[in-house]
């Protein structure tokens, strides 16, 4: 970089395809014909990066601590699967649905979280999602209360193609799921690589002097948060709409932290640590889980002290160690 | 009325006890710990397994699990969390779920994760029934000891040396430091007096609010009720916000048990609005 070039060359640079991205993406999309007896996990694996690349949007670019993430994702999935139930079994119009209500959430919830310091912002969160669960329990004749709402008959997948019947195998969901993330992947790219997304960094960085170079700070804290509510409901209208069922689960507590802890392990602020991290984490959790269920959360527990101790920053950024330095 | 009154009292006042070493760390070293809960658990599996194992005395139990809450403090400040108070708070959130993690699997595998009860003793068991109120006899004597406590507390704080360096230490940490003040030594105490009294609350409501390894999680948002309400700088903040709590949720579980924690979440996001730095934070004291 040198100092002749103007900005717009510079946001140009950076927004420029990497061979590692490429490479990423190529892999996911080759996952589907190469494994196709894993479809049920990778569409797991698929849900949780979309879920995590949500957070990254919010933690990772514009800096909120947020210990309620969960509220987004179990509030697309029961918007899904109601939607599902009592209007229409089409997937992709219950999908539009969650993820237009899960933005009217977000865009409601990031008026709580513009005051105050990161316990503050934590407990509203957290505040936030532990309201959302207690209504999906006490609501028992809408939601199914403690039993999740069950017996989600989806309708088939209107595509070009044709339309595609859902199977148990799980290949066409894996295949709705890929598409959906590729899809919010390249969106929320274009948007991180925007003027706006190097503003969102900024006001990460430093929000007072964000301010008075004259960024409205509010204004952008809402936009990014609808947005990152938006993907999240997204998330959970995929993992209603390919798992046949919401359950209450979706706004637990255990799932905002899962999600932090994928995203974390992949690396916040790059877009594709969610992915990564949700790779990882679905594949340790298989390993471990099948050598011990029921203990499998004292080794994440284990893994995140040690993950702290160490300093998520050295082992948690691939990109640090392929990068040619500049 | 009065009934629920007296119990949401108790109520609160425990929850005073068990959250105020959360609002000391939070407001002395500004770390968010989140498994300040587990310090309450072990405190109560302690006097669970003290009493329904060996036959401890239920009154013998409860310095114990103050004790050995406080020793599990001061064992841990040192080599874990002392590190953590510069880190940022997403660090310190992922260590201390972490934490919480690990102790909620610990506690499954070594004692199991059935639901926990002890015995208190026959001479704290029923009600004084006075005509208008009746009166739990435990819960009046959590109302009686946790009082002693926060009066005890509240003298240190305010009257003793200790407790004057320990204000400064929370005021300005560096400047305390620069004063020849032994900041570590004061950090450490008070973790581990925190961690005691984190114990001695778990213990005392094992009764009342229940045991099991779960506890921390359960709880965990009610520990960080009180200090973001209460504001962490004072330590009658906490103590008037654990009583709002303590009623609130009483009282709300018993008119409008449809709509439970509801009222309390909501509540709280409310006051944090309107005072994002606590309902009784000194003025100028944003952190």
């Amino acid at each position: 970089m040198n100092f002749g070039t103007g900005a717009a060359e510079v946001l140009r640079a950076d927004a420029r395809w990497r061979w590692w991205e490429l490479g990423l993406l190529a892999a996911l999309a080759a996952s589907w014909p190469l494994l196709p007896t894993h479809a049920l996990l990778l569409n797991e694996i698929a849900i949780l990066a979309l879920f995590a690349l949500s957070l990254d949007l919010v933690l990772g670019y514009a800096g909120i601590v947020s210990l309620g993430h969960a509220a987004f994702f179990g509030f697309g999935a029961y918007a899904a699967a109601l939607f599902a139930k009592l209007v229409m079994p089409d997937p992709l119009l219950g999908l539009v649905f969650a993820i237009a209500l899960a933005a009217l959430l977000g865009a409601a919830c990031s008026l709580l979280i513009l005051r105050g310091s990161d316990l503050t912002r934590l407990m509203v969160t957290l505040g936030v999602a532990s309201i959302l669960y207690e209504l999906a329990n006490k609501l028992d004749w809408l939601t199914g209360g403690a039993d999740g709402l069950q017996g989600v008959v989806m309708g088939p997948l209107i595509t070009p193609l044709g339309s595609l019947e859902f199977d148990l195998a799980g290949r066409v969901a894996l295949a709705y799921s890929l598409v959906v993330l590729f899809a919010v992947l390249l969106l929320v790219r274009r948007l991180v690589h925007s003027p706006f997304g190097f503003s969102l960094q900024a006001l990460r960085d430093n929000r007072l002097r964000a301010a008075s170079i004259g960024l409205s700070v509010n204004a952008r804290l809402f936009a990014v948060y609808t947005v990152a509510a938006a993907i999240a409901g997204a998330a959970g209208a995929l993992s209603a709409q390919t798992g046949g069922f919401a359950s209450l689960d979706g706004f637990d507590f255990h799932r905002s932290a899962e999600v932090l802890l994928v995203l974390v392990i992949g690396g916040t602020g790059y877009l594709y640590g969610g992915i990564i991290g949700a790779i990882v984490f679905k594949l340790l959790h298989d390993l471990i889980s099948a050598w011990t269920p029921q203990y499998w959360n004292f080794w994440l527990g284990l893994f995140l002290v040690v993950l702290v101790f160490v300093g998520r920053e050295r082992i948690t950024r691939p990109r640090t160690w392929f990068r040619t330095r500049r | 009325m009065l009934t629920l009154l007296f119990d949401g009292i108790a109520y609160g006042m425990l929850l005073f006890v068990l959250a105020v070493g959360l609002a000391v760390t939070l407001g002395l070293m500004n770390f968010i710990n989140l498994a300040h809960g587990a310090f309450a658990m072990a405190g109560g599996y302690v006097t669970v397994l003290l009493m329904n194992r060996l036959g401890v005395p239920f009154l013998a139990c409860l310095p114990l699990a103050f004790l050995f809450s406080a020793l599990l403090g001061a064992a841990l400040e040192p080599l874990l969390y002392r590190r953590m108070y510069a880190k940022h708070h997403l660090d310190q959130v992922l260590f201390s779920i972490g934490i919480v993690f690990m102790a909620v699997t610990g506690v499954d595998y070594v004692v199991g994760s059935m639901q926990q009860n002890i015995q208190v003793p026959a001479w704290l068991q029923g009600r004084f029934a006075i005509e208008w109120a009746g009166i739990g006899k435990y819960r009046l004597f959590i109302i009686v000891v946790c009082a002693a406590l926060t009066l005890a507390l509240q003298w240190v704080l305010s009257r003793t040396r200790f407790g004057s360096q320990l204000r400064a230490a929370v005021d300005d940490p560096r400047v305390a430091g620069g004063l020849g003040l032994d900041v570590n030594r004061i950090f450490l105490l008070t973790f581990a007096v925190g961690s005691g009294l984190a114990g001695l609350g778990g213990a005392l409501g094992a009764e009342i609010l229940g045991l099991d390894p779960s506890f921390p999680l359960k709880f965990m948002i009610y520990f960080l009720i009180v200090c973001s309400v209460g504001g962490t700088t004072t330590i009658t903040g906490p103590l008037l916000a654990a009583l709002l709590l303590g009623i609130a949720d009483v009282a709300g579980k018993y008119y409008v048990p449809k709509l439970g924690a509801f009222i309390v979440y909501t509540l709280m996001i409310v006051i944090l609005m309107l005072r994002p730095q606590g309902l009784f934070a000194r003025a100028g004291s944003a952190k």
